[in-house]
């Protein structure tokens, strides 16, 4: 196709967004010819989808004039035969897109009637938010005739490239998570070992010298053979002179061979483990960095195998089995070299089996290394059961089903058995083969050997000598061949720890961070919106809270209230629009820093293993001991703390056991307390507590609020009545907002929900916001 | 739409905006209703709700089987657009076998690529069945694991 660069007459006036980027070459060549003079190209969106759901590409243009659809037949000949479907820009034309199960569906209404409507997947680069809003924007120009408003573009903040207001995610730096990591994973080890470069260096000179200096015994045996023991034989007597030298130069090369070899093992082994260290360490930072979402789609015991085994892995393999396998192939190397220096037709010979060992060592690391990968997998999946059952344990014994999860540890462990039986059949046939190839190597050697002798063309010392460097060799080859299991173990260990360091926070550091000197706490959140999977869990929000105001968030579960908390708290970032602090966006706020601004009270407090104190001072570790009993006094926590048997100092475990629901709470809030941040949020801090450690919590959370930025999640609205505002959301939308009076006053959801909590009836949320959208049916009804 | 069955007290409609219109044995209409299934996967045929624009449920069918067969049509239709789970009938080729990884797969909809992100979203089902999340929440199906050609199989089992 030479219709190359056509169109992009005006491509330089389109800011680069995905919908207005060049059109594909494929397209280009058909829309071409159906476009009218003077029409321009402002978006398109390609939509992979027919009416019967079947794969098929079509393609959506919106010109300055018209919305048009490209639907080519079946046949994708070169010349193909295209439908066009077109709808003028008129009055009451609308765009609607919705989305399930990650199908989206365009839909075209006029008035209330739909005339078309398209259902597409959603590939790479497709933004069909700003489809439509190109879409609004071109069809109200077109009718009005002012031209369309200049949108202000905002760099993404790793790469700089430009994107637009609802273009969240760049994607340049989106397309380079779908790379796969190289297959030669081992070899980025490097990167570890870099530090240690001299250290191994000087164990690599070290390992060339032993392997030389195991090399020379073999070789006097020829003298001793041809000068001493074959004369002998002949009628001369031994010269024990020469006898002497030969024994003491075996003696001494062995003695030199185990020096060094000790010093060279000592050297690598010491580096190996450090690199092993370093490696365990930068794999953990790199996943404390990671996004809530990495850890939502991830296992704990998959993950804690992966950091704690597999390292090991690496470095026994870097350590043994790496070092005997570089001294192994040094050692082939030479010896090669000496046997074609006494002798090359007989060197061939002996060397002849070697490329046939090679090739098969080849074939059957391919099998190997996808079944130590499954293995891997599997045994993750055992250790996947311990760490859901341990946890659960109450449950489990609670519902008598030990026998149940006995068999599912079962289940894994037969799989796990299974994977390993038939590794274990291609690896079993595996040793003894190399074996049976060095015995026929020996047989070669032994008859070619003697044929020579026979022929006078070698001396006795030296098939001698042959023989007894081969037998090294091959058993070298042999063990040679174990590396093939372990390098695979190794790689598929590397491979598993690359797959957490390669991948890239979703909530990435800003690369030109901004620092805030004063926070006052003002948060801005405009147009956010946020997907979870292929669900859209928070829908074009907009919510402006002052600094020092507390707003009671309020809205039956699954109505986005936590999700826009996960998204204030930047554990998420927003697939589009922004938050702000101060009137800064977040995201070119670095992380940590920001973090630092947000007291964070969740509804299951979260106590890790340690002292009470350390507990408390968790965000603050420097935290004087004065600080911290303040932070605990604030929290009405103090008391019951003194009541403990080694008060601050008493031990609690991971889940904080031994200390009641309320007490953690407390303790929880203390925590926040002690790191004064602007910003408070307050995740159902109160949920899972009684009425009367609620009003104790209660009066810990009124010293918290005070003066802060505060955002409460609550189901029970009791707990807000000091909110300035609250806001009522529903299905990741706000339906309401207002104070307590206001929205009792216009007696929506909030009012019935009042209503019915202070009539003490045990009312949900979700009935009263059901009763309303009912009522409201009946009245537009 | 006279309704033969006594358990169905309600009438389903497609309105002018393409959307499903559900009317109650006491006249109330609610537009744009969802039809869900409850085991989209175990057992597609046996339990299916109608759902408001809400989120609540109006109606519960517990079987299609003797349904009105316009209102079947109907279900069956609206069902076929909502419910998008591709069929893999085969694997042609995948990027690598280290996650991420594009697949270049055949589907009972046709030929597309599906980006897989990590072994994770491969789910073993029960009878040999296997669900694959894509990169986009796309769903796709492998109903027999055992039926699979030779090649697919080979391909897949790298990734089990």
């Amino acid at each position: 196709m030479n219709v190359v660069n056509s169109v992009p007459v005006n491509s330089k006036i389109l800011p680069p967004t995905p919908s207005s980027r060049l059109l594909p070459n494929f397209w280009q060549s058909i829309v071409q010819p159906h476009l009218e003079n003077a029409e321009e190209i402002k978006a398109w969106l390609e939509i992979n989808l027919d009416e019967q759901l079947h794969f098929t590409e079509h393609l959506l243009l919106i010109t300055n004039r018209r919305l048009v659809y490209f639907c080519p037949s079946k046949t994708h000949a070169d010349i193909p035969n295209v439908s066009v479907h077109e709808y003028v820009y008129r009055p009451d034309l609308k765009l609607v897109q919705h989305d399930h199960a990650g199908v989206y569906k365009l839909e075209l209404f006029e008035h209330h009637l739909r005339i078309a409507s398209w259902c597409y997947t959603l590939t790479s680069d497709t933004s069909s938010a700003r489809f439509i809003k190109q879409f609004e924007q071109q069809c109200t120009s077109f009718i009005s005739g002012n031209p369309v408003p200049v949108e202000a573009t905002e760099p993404c903040p790793k790469c700089r490239y430009p994107l637009t207001a609802e273009q969240d995610e760049c994607p340049q730096c989106s397309s380079e998570i779908d790379t796969p990591p190289s297959t030669w994973t081992l070899f980025r080890l490097w990167r570890f070992a870099k530090p240690y470069q001299w250290q191994l260096l000087a164990g690599f000179l070290l390992m060339l010298a032993s392997t030389a200096a195991t090399l020379v015994p073999p070789y006097l045996t020829i003298p001793l053979m041809d000068k001493v023991l074959i004369p002998y034989q002949n009628g001369v007597p031994i010269d024990t002179e020469l006898v002497g030298l030969l024994l003491g130069g075996l003696l001494g090369s062995a003695l030199l061979a185990w020096s060094l070899g000790w010093s060279k093992t000592y050297i690598l082994a010491l580096v190996s483990e450090r690199i092993g260290a370093d490696l365990r360490t930068i794999t953990y930072d790199h996943l404390l960095k990671l996004s809530l979402e990495y850890f939502g789609g991830k296992r704990t015991g998959d993950l804690m195998a992966r950091i704690g085994s597999e390292s090991d892995r690496i470095c026994v393999f870097l350590s043994l089995h790496l070092l005997d396998f570089a001294t192994d192939v040094l050692m082939i190397i030479m010896t090669a070299a000496i046997l074609v220096s006494i002798n090359p037709e007989l060197a061939l010979v002996t060397l002849l089996p070697l490329p046939f060992i090679a090739w098969m060592i080849h074939i059957v690391r391919d099998k190997l290394r996808t079944g130590f990968e499954k293995i891997d997998r599997v045994w993750s999946e055992v250790s996947n059961v311990l760490a859901d059952t341990i946890p659960g344990i109450r449950v489990v014994k609670a519902f008598a089903q030990e026998a149940r999860e006995s068999s599912r540890f079962g289940e894994a462990n037969q799989h796990n058995l299974a994977v390993n039986d038939r590794i274990n059949k291609i690896w079993s046939l595996f040793s003894p083969s190399v074996t049976l190839l060095t015995e026929i190597g020996l047989l070669l050697v032994w008859a070619f050997g003697i044929w020579q002798i026979s022929k006078d063309e070698i001396s006795v010392g030296i098939l001698t000598a042959f023989l007894a460097y081969i037998s090294r060799f091959y058993t070298r080859l042999d063990s040679m061949s174990r590396i093939v299991s372990v390098t695979q173990k190794a790689a598929s260990g590397a491979k598993r720890i690359f797959d957490i360091l390669d991948h890239v926070s979703s909530v990435p550091e800003p690369s030109n961070p901004v620092h805030l000197d004063t926070v006052s706490g003002k948060i801005e959140i405009r147009s956010a919106g946020f997907r979870y999977g292929n669900r859209a869990v928070i829908k074009d929000l907009n919510l402006t809270i002052e600094p020092g105001e507390m707003i009671g968030l309020v809205g039956h579960s699954g109505s986005g209230k936590s999700t826009l908390v996960n998204l204030m708290c930047r554990f998420y970032d927003v697939s589009a629009g922004s938050i702000s602090l101060d009137g800064v966006n977040i995201r070119s706020l670095p992380i940590s820093e920001y973090r630092l601004n947000i007291g964070l009270v969740l509804q299951e407090p979260f106590l890790f293993f340690g002292s009470i104190a350390e507990n408390i001072a968790y965000g603050k570790p420097d935290a004087t001991r004065a600080e911290i009993i303040a932070a605990a006094r604030a929290a009405h926590a103090h008391e019951f703390i003194l009541r403990l048997p080694h008060g601050y100092d008493s031990l609690v475990g991971e889940r904080g056991h031994g200390l009641s629901g309320g007490e953690r709470q407390r303790i929880s809030i203390a925590r926040a307390l002690l790191i004064d941040p602007r910003i408070l949020i307050l995740d159902e801090a109160t949920a899972s507590v009684d009425t009367e450690t609620e009003k104790e919590i209660q009066k810990a959370l009124d010293n918290l609020v005070h003066g802060r930025t505060t955002i409460a999640i609550a189901h029970r609205l009791s707990t807000l009545h000091k909110a300035n505002r609250l806001v009522v959301m529903d299905q990741g939308q706000i339906v309401e907002i207002g104070n307590h009076d206001e929205l009792m006053a216009s007696e929506g959801a909030y009012y019935r929900l009042y209503q019915a909590q202070a009539r003490n009836v045990d009312t949900d949320l979700d009935d009263v916001i059901s009763n309303e959208t009912i009522a409201n049916k009946e009245a537009s009804a | 739409m006279a309704t033969i069955n006594p358990n169905i007290d309600f009438t389903l409609a497609r309105n002018v905006a393409g959307q499903l219109q559900f009317t109650d044995s006491d006249g109330i209409v609610f537009d744009n209703v969802n039809l869900v299934r409850a085991f989209p996967i175990s057992a597609p045929d046996e339990g299916l709700s109608i759902i408001s624009k809400e989120g609540h449920e109006l109606a519960w069918i517990s079987s299609l089987v003797d349904m009105p067969i316009q209102l079947k049509e109907l279900i069956e239709a609206e069902l076929a657009q909502r419910e998008f789970m591709p069929e893999i009938l085969r694997i042609n080729q995948v990027s690598s076998f280290a996650t991420p990884s594009i697949w270049d797969v055949v589907t009972d909809k046709g030929n597309t690529q599906l980006t897989l992100k990590a072994e994770d979203q491969i789910w073993r089902l029960k009878n040999n069945r296997i669900l694959i999340t894509d990169k986009n929440g796309v769903n796709f199906m492998i109903n027999n694991l055992e039926q699979l050609d030779k090649h697919s199989r080979k391909l897949l089992d790298r990734f089990l």
